[in-house]
């Protein structure tokens, strides 16, 4: 089966097993129904252990899967009306990220993601979701539209980072993300956003300061990919699982560290299995969000979004400072 | 004898001695990287770390570059004895930060605080790439954040220096959210109109440059400053793509009209009491009020 995991490889060889012996039972005159019912009970068994046990490594596999929902995947099950706005008005459109108007349950939004290919060929014209300057600049002109017409932001984060080329680097990828972070902290309306996917680095951040932040179950959240910190860190790209550890990129790990407000649990053995269902889990969660900062004005949503940031980092104090005389 | 001309001599590389080698202290001596010229460290230091030959501009080390800025006696430190914790566990990381601190004589990668340029209160950060490549995690986020606190307290410019290889990976994304804190305090003191200046020296790379670095009023650099998002090997790395030979310097950056100004170190003084000038809030002349 296509986008079967590593560590998925005893349950599919399992399955294969029990649907083996049903065929079997079909055209041989021979009743296995109690060794096939044992079978079942194990499957089951071991599915529950795999996906209760899902290692850090594990959880990347299942972000980066193929299959994996995308924004405009629940884009089309969440919201009503939507209509895709192109175009950062300053050089060009980027379809890394895909953004426009909505309705979601009747209340008007902004909605913004990163947004991968589902194949090849997307992929090309999307950029493999790697946004350009241009890209920041549209979502961040969005979402001052968004302020101005008092309408809720939903962003969702799902990207390996800010594409790093030559002329990204022209056109000032650094200033592009600076700039929406910078003015994501002082939009006037309630901003959730919700990392789908793969979160990467300053590229993710860029639509990431909301008021509230939330993880799928399986989603990841990290300053560098696995890969890359291992290459720093040890010299050697393929010690990407041990990083993936050490790095804490998991939506537990975040909200352990006070990072993330909400985990949205996903259908087992990850979205890509039913979207539908996933979008309900979703729903849930944001319509709580939404809810709660809808009771809130335009200066109360900057200052929660001021002290949720404010708070996060780890610092003591220490007398033994040598000093700058 | 034209072969003799051209024969080649043995050269020999001469050791110096044991004794020799106690002779001359270490650092008394340094190379300039670009020209390869050999000096005098005290003449370099005088000529604050600029190359007396080339102009290289050599990395200045905060307390120097708060004492080549303000006026003498009026800087205050904030924040002196704030520490990393070691949140993530992250191996070795707690001996790494006491080896950087014996050996730069800093407890973090930025030092804060308050004083005057020729007569200008404002409040002050200096990035130092001596610590842990001046990278940021929690506790350059929180000085950097408290430091702008404070200059919108006083009413006063906020003066950043960067010099940063980016978030600090062994705070994992505690670094990265760094990014976004200290962005929103400047966003918070814009609004009220907070003066913020940003002099990006080398090297100023990833998430510092993108963040703070990049936010203030006016963005200015140091000659052959490397400034960038991504590294040059990722670039290469990735596209395959030839980069010119001044890919993310100052310069290349004001080409591509990212900067206001490259700013040559000896000029640096002069220029930062110009701006504060321009911006005292009702200028001195007068004439206009009748």
């Amino acid at each position: 089966m296509v986008g079967e995991l590593e560590f998925e490889k005893p349950l599919i060889e399992l399955r294969k097993k029990i649907s083996e012996l049903k065929e079997f039972t079909k055209t041989a005159d021979v009743d296995l129904s109690a060794e096939i019912e044992k079978l079942e009970a194990r499957l089951e068994k071991l599915e529950n252990e795999t996906y209760a046990n899902l290692t850090p490594w594990d959880r990347v596999q299942i972000a980066r899967h193929p299959n994996r929902p995308t924004t405009l995947d629940y884009i089309q099950r969440l919201f009503t009306n939507f209509l895709e706005c192109h175009g950062d008005r300053l050089f060009g459109e980027d379809e890394a990220i895909v953004g426009g108007i909505a309705k979601y349950d009747g209340l008007p939004v902004t909605v913004i993601g990163h947004q991968r290919g589902k194949d090849t060929k997307e992929n090309i014209r999307r950029n493999f979701g790697m946004p350009h300057p241009e890209g920041y600049r549209k979502a961040l002109r969005l979402m001052k539209q968004a302020e101005k017409f008092g309408r809720p932001i939903i962003c969702f984060i799902d990207t390996k980072g800010a594409y790093p080329g030559k002329a990204a680097e022209e056109r000032g990828q650094s200033e592009a993300i600076a700039r929406n972070l910078f003015e994501m902290a002082g939009l006037k309306v309630p901003i959730v956003c919700i990392v789908i996917g793969e979160g990467g680095s300053g590229g993710a951040l860029a639509l990431g300061v909301g008021n509230h932040i939330h993880m799928l179950e399986n989603s990841t959240y990290s300053v560098i990919s696995p890969e890359g910190a291992a290459a720093i860190l040890w010299k050697d790209a393929s010690l990407a699982r041990r990083a993936a550890e050490t790095m804490k990129i998991t939506a537990p790990d975040l909200k352990a560290l006070g990072v993330i407000d909400e985990i949205i649990p996903e259908v087992r053995g990850g979205a890509h299995r039913d979207v539908d269902e996933q979008a309900k889990a979703i729903d849930q969660v944001l319509k709580q969000s939404l809810k709660e900062l809808l009771t809130l004005d335009g200066h109360a949503l900057v200052e929660q979004r001021y002290e949720k940031f404010k708070q996060i980092g780890k610092f003591t104090f220490s007398r033994d400072y040598l000093g700058v005389k | 004898m034209l072969k003799e001309l051209f024969t080649k001599k043995k050269k020999y590389a001469s050791i110096p001695s044991e004794q020799m080698k106690q002779d001359v202290p270490e650092g008394i001596m340094t190379k300039c990287p670009k020209c390869k010229k050999i000096m005098y460290t005290k003449e370099l230091v005088k000529n604050l770390r600029v190359c007396i030959s080339c102009h290289y501009h050599h990395p200045m080390p905060s307390r120097e570059r708060i004492a080549s800025l303000l006026d003498e006696g009026s800087f205050r430190e904030y924040d002196a004895e704030m520490i990393s914790e070691n949140p993530l566990q992250f191996p070795d990381y707690l001996e790494k930060l006491e080896a950087d601190r014996r050996k730069s004589n800093l407890n973090e990668a930025v030092v804060t605080g308050e004083g005057t340029l020729n007569g200008y209160p404002l409040v002050i950060a200096v990035m130092d790439s001596a610590f842990r490549m001046g990278s940021m995690g929690s506790v350059v986020g929180e000085k950097i954040t408290r430091a702008v606190e404070k200059a919108q307290e006083l009413g006063v410019p906020f003066l950043i220096f960067t010099a940063s290889g980016g978030a600090r990976m062994q705070e994992g994304v505690l670094s990265l959210m760094q990014m976004a804190k200290t962005s929103a305090a400047l966003k918070r003191f814009s609004e009220e109109g907070g003066l913020i200046i940003s002099v990006m020296t080398h090297p100023t790379t990833g998430g510092v440059s993108a963040s703070f670095a990049s936010l203030g009023d006016y963005n200015f650099a140091e000659p052959g400053a490397l400034i960038g998002f991504a590294g040059r090997r990722v670039i290469e790395q990735t596209v395959r793509e030839e980069l010119p030979e001044d890919f993310q310097t100052a310069e290349f950056l004001l080409k591509h009209g990212q900067l206001d100004a490259v700013i040559h170190r000896h000029e640096l003084k002069e220029t930062l009491t110009n701006v504060l000038d321009i911006h005292q809030a009702r200028g001195d002349g007068g004439w206009w009020e009748n």
